[in-house]
């Protein structure tokens, strides 16, 4: 491995506080090729970029294990002022222009062209901080590296206010090119926010920039655009590395396999006897046409039925639109289309409907939707029922002997440690926090359930038990539940099926047991006839 | 070591500190000989006047708007139906006809006037704060000055007959009103129970000019002189704001209350239980509006004067900082942190005057050292918002 590589991160570790996030990971990249680097959200993708550009969040945490080499000489990036040095770039997943700076200000901020000021004595004091500005110079650079990408029709004059998400887009990887010595880019999943020819016309410029020399690192969940344009990829599982192929020598359903992985160890035992019958006539919430308006997690005309009794999840990729799907059933944000409750219509106007139909909800965001963190276990718990079914109330008062009861009940029941009904939501750790959740939608008395991130930020016992806790109601209560949540492997352990959303809409239901080169695609929005395997 | 640093962090260190010097300036009071029954009586009495205009701090806190600076708001609406309840007492001749009963009846209308304007205008004064949720004390501030500004012009452009009321020469309301010959008093001063006062009659009701009214001895334990010792104890101001309390606690502990509170915790927790936030906010600047009008109508019968025109400029921060220091933060407050910060605030001031001109000859020292406090409190209390109800 002498200097074939252009950049070559070898056997890098990083923790943090105790927790394993990369375990000797290796990434090689070749001058001039486009190397995708893929896996699930969690995979570790971010913190090894982290690492590259040496982000404060590595320092301040402890740093890293491992070496990075660039042409072959071990170097260390103390900050990402380090990083540009060396000629490492990134076009970032949000951008990073200033809206009211016009191009070849947003291109050249920080690094301008000046010469020194026609006061002298102002050099001596200020340094070159007060140089006269040579905008012509900047503006003909700017020029330079925007046709360089094929943008001739972006005026490099122009305000970045208001121009097309792709045109911001190409105005910072011209920035980026811009930079004198530049050897290697990294795209942080540039065509996320790109419609559909856009971020055709930005694969083409990927190629362009690779052609003239400059490695890409292309960061994406999207495989049937890692096929178009890389060259190679490495693959990343749950922080370690999986493998790294060629693109030529590999296949959509090989590299689909090897992001999910199997995944044997089961969460929860299923090999209890089963009661439930499930029936297609019996339908506790059919979507029709639904689609969802929220920022970053948009629905788009969803069409699914979920049985009565039936335990369904949905999984995908963050940022695809399984979060928007309960967020919508409770009114938090605007809907089109049908929400249907034992194949009554939900009327989505009014608020508070859901609740009212015996829906019950735990947030994916514990801290932000799902809790008061000022306020007491027993007021969190006892809330919706009180607000929704009048529950807990004594003569228009709160009844706190029946809800101090209650709450009670919860803690033992749930196994919430806490010092008591009083301890505020806020100082109980995350596993309790979201017990607390659930406690709160179990006194509603739901029929049906829908959880979302069930488990997430919390550790494994809780984990477990969070899990097993939703198989027993719904076993004993009949209690249909629908499961939102990033983890495969939990939906995988306890889900009768699963639907993978992607691109907003359902890209297939599959059965947990389904291979897992099925899902793969299925998140990246294929399908397995699509690419003939 | 630990249990100290555990105390200061429940108590709160701007409490412990104002607290010892409250402390200490009674002691010093003491022993400079200053008269020990008057100095706790007035105590008690500034503490009680004050303490309803703090009270209105916690619905507004409670429901997310925030401090309520513009509660100069509910503070003209009670002036306002003060000043219109006097009018209608004098025009109909209510001392004539009732006697001593007037007074009381003038008491209840201006609290009825003032309850229904207030409650209008603080529904209205929510739905601005709702266009501006984020900048609520900032905005809250300017109302507050501004409808002072304009309720400057309508007590000049009133056309009242009251001579109590309009001033002597040219026509408009003055700029300080007695109450002498209206409700002043009747919940906190032993004197209007113990020798009559004499009223000025409406020409066009009798020519008699003047009545004497004397309140019944069996109300004077609504104000009482303990012992005749010049301790004198305002029962009756205590009931209304022990009244007060019970309502806003019992409010907090209902079914509304309680949705109420969670729209001020968190707004999309409360919006996910199917609870219209909005309208939670709305009703919670209203009740803190009217909790400000009764407040200053209670702060005048104790006073014994109205104060229009720019009187009431500074009272939303008097009673910001007076909640502050009682433990409240910008988004908790609770009955207790009013009972305590106002006792606090209040006391010091009234010790501090006689005080202070025992010991140097500076007259303007107590109105600086309330400046210093009030405006210090408010500034420590937006920096730095920990201890007290934090948990």
């Amino acid at each position: 491995m002498e200097t074939e590589y252009l950049l070559s991160m070898n056997d890098i570790s990083k923790e943090y506080f105790g927790n394993k996030v990369l375990k000797n990971v290796n990434l090689q990249v070749k001058t001039g090729e486009i190397h995708a680097l893929m896996g699930e959200n969690g995979a570790g993708k971010s913190t090894l970029m982290n690492v590259l550009f040496g982000m404060p969040v590595i320092h301040n945490t402890g740093g890293f294990e491992g070496q990075v080499q660039l042409d072959g000489k071990e170097i260390s990036i103390a900050d990402p002022h380090d990083a540009m040095n060396y000629g490492i770039g990134m076009v970032h997943q949000e951008f990073m222009l200033i809206p009211d700076f016009t191009v070849t200000e947003n291109i050249k901020v920080g690094r301008e062209t000046g010469r020194p000021s026609l006061v002298p004595v102002l050099d001596k004091v200020f340094g070159r901080d007060l140089d006269h500005m040579l905008w012509d110079e900047m503006a003909a650079d700017s020029r330079r590296s925007l046709d360089s990408i094929g943008m001739m029709n972006i005026e490099e004059y122009a305000k970045v206010a208001g121009m097309p998400i792709g045109y911001q887009q190409f105005v910072e990887i011209a920035r980026e090119i811009d930079k004198t010595g530049i050897k290697l880019l990294v795209f942080d999943e540039p065509t996320a926010v790109l419609t559909e020819s856009e971020a055709d016309r930005l694969l083409e410029i990927m190629r362009l920039i690779s052609s003239r020399g400059i490695a890409i690192i292309f960061i994406t969940h999207r495989l049937d655009e890692v096929m178009q344009v890389a060259d190679s990829m490495t693959i990343l599982r749950d922080g370690e590395f999986v493998a790294r192929k060629e693109v030529a020598e590999t296949n959509l359903v090989e590299i689909a396999q090897l992001m999910i992985g199997r995944q044997v160890d089961k969460l929860v035992d299923d090999s209890e006897h089963d009661p439930r019958e499930l029936s297609d006539d019996k339908i506790a919430l059919e979507l029709v046409n639904y689609c969802v308006n929220m920022p970053g997690e948009k629905v788009i005309n969803m069409n699914v039925k979920i049985r009565e009794g039936e335990i369904f999840g949905f999984g995908g990729l963050a940022g695809q639109g399984k979060i928007g799907i309960h967020n919508g059933i409770q009114g938090l944000y605007e809907t089109r289309g049908d929400v249907l409750i034992h194949g009554e219509k939900l009327d989505l106007s009014k608020r508070g409907e859901a609740l009212r139909k015996d829906i019950a909800f735990v947030s994916e965001d514990r801290r932000g939707v799902g809790l008061l963190l000022g306020e007491s276990i027993e007021r969190n718990i006892v809330f919706s029922a009180m607000q929704v079914k009048n529950e807990f109330l004594k003569r228009g008062l709160l009844d706190r002997k029946a809800s101090l009861k209650h709450t009670r009940e919860m803690i033992e029941l749930l196994d919430i440690r806490t010092t008591g009904p009083q301890q505020t939501a806020g100082s109980l750790s995350g596993g309790n926090q979201q017990k607390v959740c659930l406690a709160r939608a179990l006194t509603l008395k739901p029929n049906i359930l829908i959880v979302a991130e069930p488990t997430r930020g919390i550790d494994i016992g809780a984990k477990k038990l969070v899990l097993e806790y939703l198989t027993k109601i719904n076993r004993e209560q009949g209690t249909t539940i629908i499961v939102i949540s990033s983890e495969l492997v939990e939906l995988r352990s306890i889900c009768d099926r699963i639907a993978i959303v992607a691109k907003g809409t359902i890209a297939a239901i599959l059965d947990p047991e389904a291979p897992d080169a099925d899902y793969g695609l299925a998140m990246s929005g294929l399908k397995r006839e699509d690419v003939g395997a | 070591m630990t249990g100290f640093k555990k105390f200061v962090e429940k108590v709160g260190l701007p409490r412990l500190i104002i607290g010892s010097f409250f402390i200490v300036l009674i002691i010093v009071a003491l022993a400079l000989g200053l008269n020990a029954p008057f100095l706790f009586s007035d105590i008690i009495r500034r503490w009680m006047m004050y303490s309803i205009l703090v009270l209105a701090m916690v619905p507004g806190v409670q429901s997310g708007i925030g401090l309520n600076f513009g509660i100069s708001l509910g503070v003209v609406s009670g002036l306002l139906g003060a000043v219109i309840a006097m009018e209608v007492s004098f025009v109909n001749g209510w001392f004539y006809h009732f006697g001593a009963g007037a007074a009381w009846l003038t008491l209840l209308l201006a609290l009825a006037i003032a309850i229904v304007i207030s409650a209008l205008v603080g529904a209205a004064y929510g739905m601005l704060l709702n266009r501006v949720k984020g900048s609520e004390m900032t905005v809250s501030t300017y109302v507050g000055f501004s409808s002072i500004a304009l309720m400057n012009i309508v007590w000049i452009m009133l056309r009242f007959k009251n001579g109590q009321l309009k001033w002597p020469i040219g026509s408009g309301l003055r700029n300080t009103a007695s109450l002498q010959e209206s409700f002043g008093g009747l919940l906190s001063d032993p004197m209007v129970y113990e020798s009559p006062r004499s009223i000025t009659v409406y020409a066009d009701v009798s020519d008699v000019g003047s009545v004497s009214v004397q309140q019944p001895k069996s109300l004077g334990f609504l104000a009482i002189d303990v012992n005749d010792s010049g301790f004198v104890l305002p029962l009756g101001l205590i009931l209304v704001f022990a009244l007060c309390c019970l309502i806003v606690w019992l409010f907090s502990r209902s079914k509304t209350g309680i949705a109420l509170s969670a729209a001020g915790e968190n707004e999309l927790f409360t919006l996910s239980n199917g609870i219209n936030v909005d309208r939670m906010r709305i009703l919670g600047t209203s009740i803190s509006t009217v909790l400000g009008a009764i407040g200053i109508i209670m702060y005048a019968q104790t006073y014994g004067f109205l104060q229009l025109y720019n009187a009431p400029l500074m009272m939303g921060f008097t009673a910001v900082a007076s909640v502050l220091l009682g433990g409240a933060t910008v988004t908790r407050a609770r009955i207790s942190n009013v009972i305590i910060g106002t006792l606090l605030f209040q006391g010091i001031l009234t010790v501090a005057l006689p005080v202070a001109n025992e010991l140097v000859n500076v007259s303007a020292l107590p109105e600086v050292t309330r400046i210093i406090i009030s405006n210090g409190i408010i500034l420590y209390a937006l920096s730095k918002t920990r201890g007290g109800n934090q948990r």
